[in-house]
């Protein structure tokens, strides 16, 4: 009884957030015509040095304006946001989310179907819920955008997407990546199943891209008799031959990065490197690749096993090196059913990245590796309204992420 | 007498006299100093105070830690570190069974834990049974036996707790309980096996007395208050359910995990159960964390709960120990309270604070230099003292290692043992 108003004092502090989001998860886009201006004390507008007193003018959804307050005239009918810090919003570079639901229950698991080792024609987008409450948990943070899709787990699990995480929002790219795993997580479970050693998961993986060579020499056949039939299959794996999609090869251990590589040289196809925890030790061999990474989360357990060999400093030594990296939340089993990339950068940023630095990785230098860097990963004219807002340094532990901006729409008003 | 003789007590006597000088130093049992002297003589605090008034004895080693933040070393109440494990998969109820038995002290879990601060530990078995076994106190000195790990009572007897688990992780096929009702009735009669046991044990003539009962010997211990149960619950209908057991057998608990006590912070109030909570980056990854909050720390202080944090580990790394008590501070819970959640209030749930937990005369001198704010993502651990033995120094490229990751930090026994076998 006595404690009735402490309980309502509690929920409003554990719930009155999510509520927030949740009355606000609609957004409002700025309607054609509106404006917005979002000043931040510092606008790390990740094209440029980092603005003192900026402001970000957002009209119909885009950026129009991005500049010095004394500089950059804001209209005088413009709903102003502020914050002691502005970045682009975040981008997650690779993660789970929306497939990979928070209840972790058969009915929520989407992202990894092992009933066969090589499934390259499973799209992203026919199992992204873009409701899932893990999309609206990252977005409190910041995160505007997801690089999502199937997960690690079989040799060749299916394709990835890129998605705001706002429902309203859209796609960014329904076809990204096609998700391939090497080293043990790539094993296919149970007994005489392939593949079942690591030397067999390359010799599939490079029959199968054999074979999408073949596919795509026959339908350039200039008789169309002659042409093979349509096979969504090997449709997916011409495409990757052709170059069309990267590959996104899961790889820790520096025999499986070694690995990766060989196949992308043979066959001159397009690889991203993922999760890759021994890539420290292989700077010089995927630098010459010209190899982008986009490294596991910064904190990953390094526990026991493929990722034992895992750094703190691994992005900012591969940053270094001059190797595109970005970073990423990644795929998690248990709890936490997701991690916040937001998290992950700060981390890297305490640990040899600058700030700027450890932003790019989950911005622009992201957007990069992901092929959208048209559309997001800066705040500059012409590119959609995506900001992130904090009251502080956004990678202290103690910062509150204030608010969130995608396509010109608050979709996040409340510090989490 | 026989303590002072014993083994594992003869090193400290020896100890050097050490003296920290010139860092801000938070003692948690009082106001933080901003230019403050520790000293440290034969593995304990002989003084804490300003700079200006603490006198650094003649002869003491001075350590420089100017710029630099000193804190009491940081107590885990909930970590799973060393490789242990704990009961089967043969039955429900296994309380005589110890981790102690089963861990390895190289495991490098052991090296990262001392680079994060943490210096004392309770180790536990996992949740997948109502009784999973007896957990263990362990000291994060830098030996290589479990024995020497151990923190033991003025008597040299191990220091554990009971772990035990409701919800659904201990739920299975028989002879596991299938539901909340039958887990709960399998511990009631176990712990009313127990009562009995006790009762008989008491009889006056010896010859009535029963022999003697590895499982219910470990309950009565519990009934008598000598042993603390940790207990994994989740849900707020399975927390009061754990509150309950407790009202009927009087045995002392702490509870842990507590995804949901922010729904039910005046019931734990009233109890006065203190709990153990964990900090995850996102609520999920199974039903009964769905409504993990942020702010549990935050809810438990406004409600005058104990609250400590843990790592559970591996669920979070333990080198990043801090952070759980830095987002919760994100998420509303005052810096001291928050502090205290990673030292004092961890040490009185596993009935230590006599010893640990703080920076006081008398304490063991268990004490952690930090580059800064605590609660800064910027912040590194430099060194870790245990008994006023260095365990753990930044500085230290083998000790780095283990601190930041790279090739060698996973393997699961000593750097230095690299070539003496085979890993797992």
């Amino acid at each position: 009884m006595s404690d009735r108003p402490l309980r309502s004092t509690i929920r409003s502090l554990a719930f009155g957030l999510a509520v927030a989001l949740v009355a606000l998860a609609a957004g409002s886009a700025t309607a054609a015509g509106e404006t917005l201006a979002i000043r931040g004390r510092i606008i790390h507008t990740m094209a440029g040095d980092p603005i003192p007193d900026g402001v970000v003018v957002v009209t119909d959804g885009r950026i129009v304006a991005v500049g010095p307050a004394a500089t950059v005239a804001v209209p005088a009918d413009a709903r102003v946001l502020e914050a002691a810090v502005v970045t682009p919003g975040l981008i997650d570079a690779h993660c789970v989310v929306g497939l990979s639901g928070y209840l972790n229950q058969d009915q929520d698991q989407d992202q990894l179907d092992a009933s066969e080792p090589v499934q390259p024609e499973l799209r992203a987008f026919d199992a992204y819920n873009s409701r899932e409450r893990l999309v609206e948990w990252v977005r409190g943070f910041g995160v505007t955008t997801l690089h999502t899709g199937h997960a690690p787990g079989t040799l060749v699990s299916g394709q990835t997407m890129v998605v705001k995480t706002a429902a309203t929002a859209g796609v960014l790219k329904p076809t990204a990546m096609v998700a391939v795993t090497l080293g043990d997580a790539g094993r296919a479970q149970g007994e005489k199943k392939a593949p079942g050693t690591r030397a067999k998961s390359v010799a599939m993986l490079r029959t199968e891209l054999a074979k999408g060579v073949e596919y795509r020499r026959k339908q350039a056949d200039p008789d169309p008799e002659k042409r093979p039939a349509p096979d969504l299959r090997l449709e997916a794996l011409a495409r990757i031959v052709a170059g069309e999609w990267p590959l996104l090869v899961t790889a820790d251990r520096a025999t499986d990065i070694e690995a990766a590589l060989r196949v992308a040289e043979e066959f001159g196809i397009r690889i991203v490197l993922d999760s890759a925890a021994e890539s420290h030790l292989l700077v010089d061999r995927i630098r010459a690749a010209g190899v982008p990474v986009i490294l596991h989360p910064t904190m990953k357990r390094a526990g026991s096993g493929e990722t034992e060999n895992a750094s703190f400093e691994t992005a900012a030594t591969l940053r270094k090196a001059g190797i595109p990296v970005a970073l990423q939340s990644g795929y998690e089993s248990y709890v936490p059913k997701t991690r916040v990339v937001l998290f992950e950068a700060g981390v890297a940023s305490a640990n040899g990245l600058t700030i700027p630095e450890a932003l790019a990785t989950i911005t622009i230098d992201a957007a990069r590796i992901l092929g959208v860097a048209d559309r997001i990963g800066s705040l500059e004219p012409g590119k959609d309204a995506d900001l992130a807002l904090f009251d502080g340094d956004p990678f202290e532990y103690t910062t509150h992420c204030t608010g969130v901006v995608i396509d010109g729409a608050v979709v996040a008003d409340q510090p989490r | 007498m026989l303590a002072a003789l014993a083994p594992w007590a003869a090193a400290a006597s020896a100890e050097p006299t050490v003296a920290f000088v010139g860092g801000m130093v938070m003692p948690v049992a009082s106001a933080p100093i901003p230019v403050g002297t520790v000293v440290v003589t034969g593995g304990r605090i002989v003084a804490v105070g300003p700079a200006a008034t603490t006198a650094v004895p003649e002869g003491a080693e001075r350590i420089d830690v100017t710029g630099k933040v000193l804190i009491p070393g940081l107590v885990d109440t909930h970590s799973h570190i060393g490789g242990g494990s704990g009961g089967d998969s043969s039955g429900p109820v296994q309380p005589d069974v110890r981790i102690l038995d089963s861990i390895n002290p190289r495991d490098s879990g052991f090296r990262k834990a001392r680079a994060g601060g943490l210096t004392t530990l309770n180790i536990m078995p996992g949740s997948g049974l109502l009784v999973s076994g007896q957990t263990v106190y362990v000291k994060l000195r830098r030996v290589d036996t479990m024995d020497a790990l151990l923190q033991r009572d003025a008597a040299g007897n191990a220091l554990v707790g009971l772990k035990m688990a409701n919800g659904t992780n201990s739920q299975r096929d028989p002879p596991f309980p299938g539901t909340r009702g039958k887990s709960a009735a399998i511990v009631r009669q176990k712990f009313t096996a127990a009562r009995e046991y006790q009762r008989k044990l008491a009889d006056a003539d010896v010859t009535k007395r029963p022999a003697r009962d590895l499982e219910l010997e470990s309950l009565v211990e519990c009934l008598e208050g000598r042993r603390i149960v940790h207990h994994h619950t989740h849900r707020a209908d399975d927390i009061l359910t754990v509150l309950r057991l407790r009202e009927e057998f009087g045995f002392r608990v702490v509870l842990h995990h507590v995804s949901e006590a922010w729904k039910v912070p005046g019931d734990l109030a009233r109890a006065g159960v203190p709990c153990s909570v964990i900090v995850i980056d996102s609520p999920g990854g199974k039903i009964e964390a769905m409504d993990m909050s942020l702010a549990t720390g935050a809810v438990l202080e406004a409600a005058g709960v104990p609250c400590a944090f843990h790592t559970d580990d591996p669920v979070t790394d333990s080198r990043l120990f801090l952070r759980s008590a830095a987002l919760a501070v994100r998420a509303g819970m005052s810096r001291e309270k928050a502090l205290e959640a990673l030292t004092i209030a961890g040490a009185r749930m596993l009935d230590l604070d006599a010893r640990v937990g703080s920076l006081e005369p008398g304490k063991d001198a268990d004490l952690v230099i930090l580059s800064g704010d605590p609660f800064s993502v910027r912040t590194k651990v430099l060194q870790t003292w245990v008994e006023g033995r260095k365990v753990f120094d930044r500085d230290d490229p083998e000790d780095r290692l283990f601190a930041v990751g790279g090739y060698g930090a996973g393997r699961d026994q000593e750097a230095e043992m690299c070539c003496a076998g085979p890993t797992k």
